[in-house]
């Protein structure tokens, strides 16, 4: 655990969702293309996901970034695990890998 | 504060010697960029650890809403 409060609740949030994006914007109205391209593809796969939008919480928005050492949002993490940022979303998408891997973690698509 | 291209591939070259580094001005403002890397550091890495290496050569410069860097693309393999 950790003393940073931000950081504390990104635990909380990543364990309590199977599904969870950290983005700008949300679902309905993304405000960046790289967390709409993220959005696109959960949707494609019909995923039941939560989001927060780091716009909305900058102690998240920083808190999220040294977490994962990564300095980039959008941020996916599925049971607690970060997966990756937009771009590798989209090659797991294309490759038929993030299909494998949400399937393998008993995420339900409805895709 | 757009960051130049050959000071993104300075900062990779630095920290991957034997790298192909190929650099896309994704929307031809000099800000949006995707780099493409190729090197033997890559091989037996996931992919987010193969991309936090490419965040950690950058020293910092995506870091934060006034970074240098406003986006940068990855896409890393080994050979």
């Amino acid at each position: 655990m950790t003393d940073i409060p931000a950081h504390a609740q990104i635990a909380k949030t990543v364990s309590e969702n199977d599904v969870v994006l950290y983005m700008k914007g949300t679902p309905t109205f993304p405000q960046c293309g790289f967390s709409s391209t993220v959005v696109q593809v959960l949707d494609y796969l019909g995923v039941d996901y939560a989001s927060v939008n780091v716009l909305e919480d900058p102690a998240i928005r920083q808190g999220i970034k040294e977490v994962n050492n990564w300095p980039t949002i959008p941020q996916v993490f599925v049971k607690g695990e970060f997966i990756g940022g937009c771009d590798i979303i989209r090659e797991m998408f294309e490759s038929g890998e993030m299909r494998t891997m949400l399937a393998d973690k008993g995420i339900s698509m409805a895709a | 504060m757009a960051m130049a291209q050959d000071d993104i591939i300075a900062l990779l070259s630095a920290a991957f010697p034997d790298a192909k580094i190929e650099m896309i001005d994704l929307a031809g403002d000099n800000n949006h960029w995707k780099a493409i890397i190729e090197s033997e550091q890559f091989r037996g890495k996931s992919r987010v650890a193969q991309h936090q290496m490419v965040y950690a050569a950058l020293q910092g410069k995506m870091d934060g809403a006034n970074g240098e860097l406003h986006a940068l693309a990855l896409e890393t393999s080994a050979p």
